[in-house]
């Protein structure tokens, strides 16, 4: 049954939005000139490259923090996952390169069961995702100590390694292509897809007002919870590139929740939901972490990150909140 | 009022823009000491605008604003205050947690010693209470508990507090019950004779007769007329407001003709709020329900989409018993509902117009394949209800509520459903807007769906139904065919007459 007479259109070009994204762009250019400034080899293409593969983990971790973000939630387990995948995989693998292919599956499939949890008890439980992922935080820092009786056993194989430190050498143009970068481009695709999707944009509207979502028939708990699990996979997938780059210790996730959640905020989302775009939320990665480059190249002390990273989601929430509480 | 009378308020040529839109084009007006003067306007008139203005929240482009006599230029709302101008929102500006008193006094709390002199709080505020006539309203009341009429008039008394000698007044009765209309009725002829002016903005035309001395009509930012209520018509306000006769108000009703078959029916259907509801909704037919709040008219709405489901009888639609678990079975059984609560439940604010209308489609029937196409249709039909907009793209928090209203039809509508609850659909909806979702809805039935419109406006009721139910007590207390009168509803919903056999 057709209710109303529908108005035929004119076609409509689907016009791209950069507008939202604009002073992040002009913030990322203005740091790529303060980087090369003071060291002009960065814009070589090897160190580029290299560079970018090395962001990977972090603009991974802040598109899985986005979905969270987006839909109104928080994820602050993620560090602490990344920690655990990492030391747990170590265990498991104990240098033994036939076992790297089922570890990896194990880890994607923890983390993915990890968000799970955090969604269920978000969800159902109705504890603020704050807590339910602080409480996960805190689980799995103990879990991971006890497990290992205080030091790290055992030890990636090389084939495990290769994602997070090894290159596509000798390429033309670009010199060279770190494996994490790859890893980085069909995921970051995948991301911007999903959010294109039916999925994606319910999943925003959720984040809005979850009332008028679940009034029109989506299935609010669902969706968040499907959203925290993209979070753990994302957290799987930095684990695996992390454990690479950098080898096993029980820092190696430390403090990237906050990393992520400041990518994500710099990337122009909205806390509590309803706004902003994945590519926002990984640019804000690139971002931050040229911003550390940056800091590094003027030999301003790697202990500030926190204080920077604090200081910039004040500014970039205070900001937001201005933009868009007047009319 | 007399002309003799030296205005409190006076604005001359008051003109505003935004962003280069001329939202208030040289408005004239005047307040006396003790006049109620309306201000009608259709949504996006300039109403607002101009309030703001008074009340200190914009600075004009051009033009004066004169307060007792003297120009003033306000910096602020604080400025506004202070120099006696008060504004009761349509949303009120309370601390749930806090006393009658505390509220009252926020911010300049009686003090002794540099502390809150709670007893002097607290008979300074029974004394503001008694002055205005409302001494049942305990001073230590906790004001989350109180109803909203009373929380309105806390909202008052604050603005008394502050020695308000003009109060604006945004749609005071939208939240308000039948019967509290009545009280806010005495309170405004008490404010009125104590010699407070009062602007008073609103929707419904009732209330402007009932209340107002004079009238302002506004229209795209200008000053249509100044009347004496005395002299007014609902016809000529309609017309000025709108170009348009009340005449035409109502869509015409379905002939006996093209109501058909039953197409939801509900057999003893209960839950926590509802007992006892036995009806049947046919196919092309408005069924109207009456009721006072609370009677379980949005309940029986909500009932019916899943919300609150029925805990017992049965619901069968077109013939097949069908349980509506959840606003999802119930959108899948081809059930759509429009929430009284727009804001809160009807739209996501800060996602385009386009995502909105899309919102029910992608939720409950993803696709994989023909995004482009269902996309095309939903262009097309917010095109056809005549949504006004900056485009498909702009956030739809920047419409007017008849133009998010729209939104949510087209949303609905893109599922093409059998049965379509509406609760309260043109609450807080300017009147062109309102007449445009009437004759939707009686399209919508005259196109074969079965309506269900839930409506406190009771000439709007009488107008759209081809039958009606009222409720009472969470149950139906009787049915009033098309051509009942105000009176006959009325009667049932607070049950002054028997229970008419249903």
């Amino acid at each position: 049954m057709q209710l109303l007479q529908r108005r035929p259109l004119p076609p409509q070009l689907t016009r791209v939005r950069l507008g939202g994204l604009l002073p992040l762009l002009v913030i990322l250019a203005v740091l790529l000139v303060l980087v090369t400034v003071r060291q002009p080899d960065f814009l070589a293409p090897a160190s580029l490259m290299s560079f970018l593969g090395r962001s990977a983990p972090i603009i991974l971790l802040a598109a899985g923090q986005y979905f969270v973000i987006v839909s109104g939630e928080f994820d602050l387990s993620v560090g602490s996952l990344v920690t655990a995948q990492v030391v747990v995989a170590a265990r498991l693998i104990d240098s033994d390169p036939s076992r790297t292919w089922p570890v990896v599956l194990v880890m994607l499939a923890g983390g993915v069961l990890v968000g799970l949890v955090n969604g269920l008890i978000t969800t159902r439980l109705r504890v603020p995702s704050f807590i339910t992922t602080l409480g996960m935080f805190l689980i799995l820092v103990g879990a991971v100590y006890l497990w290992s009786n205080g030091a790290p056993k055992g030890g990636l194989s090389e084939e495990f390694r290769r994602f997070g430190r090894r290159a596509f050498e000798d390429v033309p143009v670009l010199d060279r292509i770190p494996y994490a970068l790859l890893v980085l481009l069909v995921l970051a695709t995948l991301a911007v897809l999903l959010m294109r999707s039916d999925f994606g944009r319910v999943l925003v509207a959720v984040g809005d007002n979850p009332r008028t979502a679940e009034l029109s028939g989506a299935r609010v708990r669902r969706t968040r919870t499907i959203a925290f699990m993209l979070s753990g996979l994302a957290a799987a997938i930095a684990a695996i590139l992390i454990g690479g780059y950098s080898g096993v210790s029980f820092q190696a996730g430390a403090g990237l929740e906050f990393g992520a959640i400041t990518a994500v905020v710099l990337g122009g989302v909205a806390l509590g939901g309803g706004r902003g775009s994945v590519v926002g939320a990984m640019l804000g990665a690139l971002t931050l972490e040229l911003l550390f480059t940056l800091m590094n190249f003027y030999g301003v002390s790697g202990a500030l990150r926190p204080t920077v990273q604090g200081a910039i989601i004040l500014f970039a929430v205070a900001v937001s909140t201005r933009r868009f509480t007047s009319r | 009022m007399s002309d003799r009378q030296v205005p409190l308020l006076a604005l001359r040529g008051i003109s505003k823009s935004f962003f280069g839109v001329r939202v208030l084009d040289g408005v004239d007006l005047d307040v006396a000491p003790g006049e109620v003067h309306a201000v009608v306007g259709e949504n996006g008139a300039g109403k607002s605008t101009l309030m703001k203005i008074v009340s200190g929240g914009y600075a004009p482009d051009g033009g004066t604003v004169e307060f007792a006599g003297q120009p003033r230029v306000f910096g602020g709302p604080r400025d506004a205050q202070r120099a006696g101008i008060g504004i009761i929102h349509q949303e009120f500006n309370l601390l749930p947690e806090r006393t009658v008193a505390e509220n009252v006094y926020l911010g300049h709390e009686p003090k002794r010693r540099g502390l809150v002199d709670r007893r002097q709080m607290l008979s300074r505020t029974r004394d503001l209470l008694a002055t205005i006539g409302e001494t049942a309203l305990p001073a230590d009341a906790v004001v989350g508990r109180l109803g909203v009429a009373q929380q309105q008039v806390v909202e008052i008394a604050k603005a008394l507090a502050l020695d308000a000698r003009l109060l604006i007044m945004d749609e005071p009765t939208a939240a308000l019950a039948d019967h509290e209309v009545e009280l806010l009725y005495g309170l405004v002829r008490r404010l009125q004779r104590q010699g407070i002016g009062l602007l008073y903005v609103s929707h419904r035309l009732t209330e402007v007769f009932d209340l107002s001395d004079r009238i302002t009509v506004l229209k795209d930012g200008r000053r249509v007329r100044t009347m004496p209520t005395a002299e007014a018509t609902a016809e000529d306000l309609v017309r000025q407001m709108v170009g348009r006769e009340l005449s035409s108000y109502y869509p015409d009703r379905a002939a006996a003709e093209d109501v058909g078959a039953v197409r939801l029916s509900v057999r003893g259907g209960g839950n926590r709020k509802l007992r006892d509801i036995d009806l049947d909704l046919r196919a092309g037919e408005v069924l109207g329900i009456g009721g006072l709040q609370g009677s379980g008219r949005s309940a029986l709405a909500r009932a019916l989409f899943g919300v609150e489901p029925f805990t017992t009888g049965v619901v069968t639609i077109d013939g097949t018993p069908t349980r509506l678990r959840s606003p999802r079975a119930a959108t899948r059984a081809g059930v759509a509902y429009v929430s009284e609560d727009r804001k809160g439940e009807g739209i996501a604010a800060r996602q385009s117009v386009l995502d909105n209308a899309l919102l029910a489609s992608r939720a409950v029937f993803p696709a994989r394949s023909g995004r482009a196409a269902r996309t095309v249709r939903v262009r097309e039909l917010l095109a056809a209800v005549e949504v006004r907009s900056a485009g498909d793209d702009q956030e739809i928090r920047f419409l007017s509520g008849g133009n998010q209203q729209k939104v949510v039809l087209a949303r609905w509508l893109a599922l093409d459903p059998l049965i379509l609850l509406f609760d309260e659909p043109t609450r807080g909806i300017d009147v062109g807007a309102k007449s445009a979702i009437h004759d939707l809805v009686r399209r919508l039935a005259r196109a074969g769906a079965a309506v269900l419109m839930i409506s406190s406006e009771l000439p709007e009721l009488l107008g759209m139904s081809d039958r009606m139910l009222v409720m009472r007590d969470g149950r139906v207390a009787g049915e009033l065919p098309a051509g009942a009168t105000e009176e006959d509803v009325v009667a049932l919903a607070v049950g002054t007459v028997r229970e008419a056999a249903a």
